[in-house]
């Protein structure tokens, strides 16, 4: 097989067991890599025991796989999946850094881990071999400390089991920080810097198996390819394409905290209650002109470098350092909470990255607070002490160390905004869910659908990853612009940013398949989207959710914008309706939203179909 | 005769010319095998680390079996793949430690400047980075200043980009 190392390292953490693992060449032809194939060997593995499966036991299996594409299409990414303990479904959560290019390097596609180590642990993976290390001497760190102790000692490893090599380049690590050791739902796996896997909650999974981090150094070559003359031409195709981009290059992913509120009037603010400003002072202009250190920077073969390095200079958050911050993070944990000024948001995202907390979820919950805080309903004694006013950087992050440890109310709140939400319905007898903006236990990123200047009314409810802004429903679905094309990215894997003019055209030259988009729309990407789609509604053991009742926007989008252009602009109950009929029939789903047993059988998913029945999915609705 | 130049604090992590410089020389990508090597002690910090042609040439000195060379037409160091015997002389000789070993050949990797056309400033300006570029080698003795450990370099970035804050991070 061209692309691929050949075979997949399974560490049982529980019995401290390596093995190697190897799938038919069908088996990768069918589901590619990363999310594909985490779907499949998801359903493989736990597929008829799903609903029992708690997302945070020890019977959750944590999948890092790279795909064939990785590190060969401009700007590596790795794909980390499991059981969800957001959305308790399979959420295919992509990051770029260097590990898939090292983990390929060493021999491995990817990594199944299992169980749960007794201690805090973490492992290591290089050419000699792969062990399970004691991490307690780090378990509690933030992020810069935890990466800063495996760099070091990774490298005086290697240095002391191969001196005459020269310098060791450090080992890459994916980790997590104390929201991941406190099993936060809201945790992210982090790498480098400001680099986080932050939808599905990974990081969680990763501190319910006692697991603190990976690293990985290996000094192999990619695997070799089918074509490389043709690879190599068609890498270069993207790269010539990239250097030239405005947005994403000369701005990078920090260039809209402006644009999406002033333009596209679909930006949070203070808990969604408003999604349009005209803040001028908080434009790229003024991110770039005060924070940056760094303009360019990027990951394994990037031709974008669409990061930036910045530190606040000045003022009560001189020498927080993060990256961007790009714009979801200017977004979640800024404006959200009303806080528009580049130093303090600097500061937020940099807390972020060291609690290991996803900014788009915590932010999210944050701004739930600040607003049930607003409405009276949460008070200053509920909050111990803590008085979360709008642009009160402090409060806001006092409130996220709190979630980070889960101490006091962060304990409640480490649960995400749809669980904590429900709690606190019970408690204060205030239906405060209808302030809550969430999509099946999810958060969604920073792009509102009310004025429809990108996400529409099924983007977030049809969507098989609740709440990815980058992988929506959208019409129609057999084309490009739809959940089935990040799908292929995430199962490539690479960025969606670098996404090659012709993406099948350069999947063969890897791997010599001749895979067509027919067949990619028509069967490989509706098989991945129903393994999602089915796991997500059997869900459990927390959580379920009815299609007819959860496959629908918040409350509030379905309220006023109240300000800027598209004032006046809703989502409109009725039509969102017809347009989720119309969705379901085009993806093959039935009038609930369930993948109908004729497209599953179709599809060769006997075994999914006869679940579902058993499950009760067809007929109780 | 020209010298790369570089610039670490624009050095973006892209690790596009890790990829240049091994098609070139090893017909792959193969970070390892790669003349030049980024190291990214710190995140953010991205130090490209490749032979800066000193003018006394400690590596060629440390040699047991004249196995390295100087090209008279770029001042490349050359590497002699059949002479050398991978002894290691060379790495430790070198002030800032910058030939490694092949990852699976016995022999150390030593940029030879692609016959003067490095591949690896190309791709660097292509991309307008411009952390590498070629400039004329003058007559100075300071071009061997830059033969530095990947943690002496990064320490002394931190420092320019980060100030005061540099002493967390290394």
């Amino acid at each position: 097989m061209r692309g691929y190392a050949g075979k997949f390292l399974e560490v049982d953490l529980s019995n401290e067991n390596f093995k190697d693992v190897t799938f038919a060449e069908q088996i990768l032809k069918q589901y590619i890599g990363g999310r594909g194939l985490a779907a499949k060997i998801l359903w493989d593995r736990l597929g008829d025991r799903w609903e029992t499966i708690d997302p945070l036991g020890p019977e959750n299996l944590l999948l890092i796989l790279t795909g064939p594409l990785t590190g060969f299409v401009p700007g590596a990414r790795i794909c980390i999946s499991g059981k969800s303990p957001q959305c308790n479904g399979i959420v295919g959560s992509t990051i770029s850094c260097e590990f898939p290019v090292e983990l390929k390097c060493v021999g491995y596609d990817g990594l199944i881990i299992t169980g749960k180590a007794t201690k805090p642990s973490y492992i290591f993976i290089t050419d000699s071999g792969a062990e399970i290390k004691d991490a307690s001497r780090f378990w509690g760190k933030r992020g810069e400390e935890t990466l800063k102790i495996l760099i070091k000692e990774g490298r005086e490893e290697l240095e002391t089991k191969n001196p005459k090599y020269g310098e060791w380049k450090e080992p890459s690590a994916l980790y997590i920080g104390p929201g991941g050791e406190n099993k936060s739902r809201m945790a992210h796996v982090s790498a480098k810097r400001s680099h986080a896997a932050g939808f599905g909650g990974y990081g969680s999974v990763m501190g319910s198996k006692n697991l603190k981090a990976i690293s990985v150094k290996g000094i192999g070559p990619l695997p070799d390819v089918a074509d490389m003359e043709k690879m190599d031409k068609l890498r270069n195709e993207v790269l010539e394409s990239n250097f030239i981009m405005s947005t994403f290059r000369w701005w990078g992913m920090g260039g809209d905290v402006y644009d999406v509120g002033n333009l596209g009037s679909r930006e949070p603010i203070r808990n969604w209650q408003e999604e349009w400003h005209d803040i001028r002072s908080l434009g790229i202009n003024r991110i770039e002109e005060r924070l940056y250190v760094k303009r360019y920077w990027g990951d394994f073969g990037c031709p974008t470098t669409c990061m930036r390095i910045s530190m606040s200079k000045t003022g009560p958050f001189k020498g927080a350092i993060t990256s961007g911050p790009l714009y979801e993070m200017q977004a979640c944990v800024g404006v959200n909470l009303g806080i528009f000024t580049p130093e303090e948001i600097c500061y937020m995202v940099a807390l972020m990255d060291g609690l290991g907390l996803c900014g788009i979820q915590t932010g999210n919950i944050l701004g739930f607070v600040g607003e049930l805080y607003e409405r009276g309903i949460l008070t200053k004694t509920d909050l111990d002490g803590i008085e979360p006013t709008w642009g009160n950087v402090k409060a806001f992050a006092d409130l996220a160390q709190k979630i980070a440890a889960r101490e006091g109310i962060g304990d409640l709140l480490a649960e995400g905004t749809y669980r904590a939400a429900l709690k606190i319905k019970e408690k204060k007898g205030v239906d405060v869910t209808q302030y809550a903006i969430t999509y099946k236990g999810t958060a969604p990123g920073a792009h509102g659908p009310r004025s429809g200047t990108w996400m529409k009314d099924i983007s977030y409810p049809c969507s098989v990853q609740p709440g990815d802004h980058c992988s929506s429903a959208a019409f129609p679905v057999n084309t490009e612009t739809t959940e089935f094309n990040t799908m292929l990215a995430d199962s490539g894997v690479f960025c969606l940013v670098n996404t090659p003019e012709n993406v099948f055209e350069f999947i063969k030259a890897v791997t010599g398949w001749k895979i067509t988009p027919a067949e990619w729309f028509g069967t490989m990407a509706r098989r991945i989207l129903h393994l999602q789609r089915a796991a997500l509604f059997i869900g459990g053991p927390d959580v379920r959710w009815d299609p007819t009742v959860d496959d629908d926007n918040p409350p509030r989008f379905y309220d006023s914008l109240p300000s800027g252009p598209y004032a006046g602009s809703k989502l409109d109950k009725k039509a969102f309706q017809e347009s989720k009929r119309q969705y379901y029939e085009a993806v093959g789903w039935d009038e609930n939203g369930i993948p109908s047993v004729e497209e599953l059988k179709h599809l060769g998913l006997e075994k999914v179909a006869k679940k579902i029945e058993q499950m009760g999915l067809y007929k109780n609705l | 005769m020209s010298w790369i130049g570089i610039d670490y604090a624009k050095c973006s992590g892209c690790r596009l010319c890790e990829i240049a410089c091994s098609i070139k020389h090893e017909g792959k990508i193969w970070p390892e095998a790669s003349r030049i090597r980024v190291f990214m002690l710190v995140p953010g910090l991205e130090i490209p680390h490749f032979c800066v042609q000193c003018h006394d040439h400690p590596c060629i000195e440390s040699c047991p079996v004249n196995a390295l060379s100087v090209n008279e037409n770029t001042g490349a160091i050359l590497v002699d793949r059949e002479t050398c015997v991978a002894c290691g002389d060379c790495i430790e000789a070198c002030p800032g430690r910058i030939p490694h070993m092949h990852p699976i050949e016995n022999y150390p990797l030593i940029c030879d400047l692609c016959g003067g056309e490095p591949e690896c400033v190309k791709i660097c300006t292509k991309g307008h980075w411009n952390a590498l570029f070629l400039i004329e080698k003058g007559e100075t003795h300071q071009f061997r200043l830059y033969a530095r450990k990947p943690k002496e370099v990064t320490k002394d970035i931190a420092i320019g980009l980060f100030g005061e804050k540099s002493e967390e991070l290394i």
